[in-house]
């Protein structure tokens, strides 16, 4: 099994933490290398699904919690975030979570406007599992090592 | 991780002047610093980006959202000096064909 590092964060669902699980997942993209334009993609990407959770995901009066998880591979990043506080099972989410998101669990995501749009725009791969919480995947890899699976990558004019 | 509004009214313009982050945190204080200057008939709103260092879906809801209501109210909205980064959100959801964008400072096309 390939090998991995595992990082998970919990903070209150509220939206003054965005902004500092901006600067956490900044610190872990920068020691793997990515660049900056990858680290802002990759900056954007974890606030608008934060951002999706602080604003849907739990009523006013509860004191919801946001889960997320960083899998720190050799060639990519993946991200999770999770809604309903229980910690990841990493392989179990996996298994559960099909190739591509279906249809509506995206309506539900853009309750928020462009949110799931630039997601998908700014990660090479995103994965939505909708049951009994939301929990989106998103996966970048790391350019340098010419992984080839950028074909659809969003062209910075570069 | 805070967001600077700075808004200096001349006559039949506002100048608004952001410096910080326009996030989820940031978007309420935004909204309401700029809805009432879309709702004055006539009016030019112009607003600064040139400091934005960072900015997701929320700032674009929160500009949609002063554009509607700047039509509503026959007045106008601007954007200007917007950083590449920035820039890039507007191109990539194609929401420069609809808003009215100058980007001089920071050379970018379009």
């Amino acid at each position: 099994m390939e090998s991995f590092d595992f990082i998970e964060m919990r903070f209150p669902a509220k939206p003054e933490y965005v902004g500092v699980i901006r600067l956490s997942l900044s610190g872990i993209a920068n020691r793997m290398g990515f660049t900056y334009e990858d680290i802002e993609d990759l900056k954007i990407s974890i606030s608008e699904a934060v951002t999706n959770v602080v604003n849907h995901a739990y009523r006013a009066e509860e004191q919801g919690e946001v889960t997320i998880g960083f899998g720190v591979y050799d060639n990519r990043l993946e991200i999770m975030v999770a809604d309903r506080g229980g910690s990841f099972d990493l392989q179990d989410i996996k298994e559960d979570i099909g190739p591509q998101a279906n249809e509506e669990s995206i309506e539900n995501l853009r309750e928020g406007g462009f949110g799931l749009f630039l997601i998908n725009a700014l990660m090479d791969k995103v994965e939505i599992k909708n049951d009994s919480g939301v929990i989106v995947l998103m996966t970048k890899y790391l350019e340098k090592l010419g992984v080839g699976l950028n074909d659809d990558h969003v062209s910075t004019g570069q | 991780m805070n967001l600077q509004i700075q808004i200096d009214e001349k006559n039949n313009e506002s100048f608004v002047h952001l410096s910080g982050e326009i996030d989820v945190y940031t978007a309420s204080e935004l909204k309401e610093a700029l809805l009432p200057l879309t709702m004055k008939k006539g009016h030019l709103l112009e607003i600064n980006l040139e400091n934005v260092s960072y900015m997701d879906s929320t700032g674009l809801g929160i500009f949609i959202n002063a554009l509607k209501s700047a039509k509503e109210h026959a007045s106008n909205l601007k954007l200007v000096n917007l950083q590449d980064r920035v820039h890039r959100l507007f191109q990539i959801t194609g929401l420069n064909e609809v808003m009215d964008i100058n980007t001089t400072i920071r050379g970018v096309d379009g």
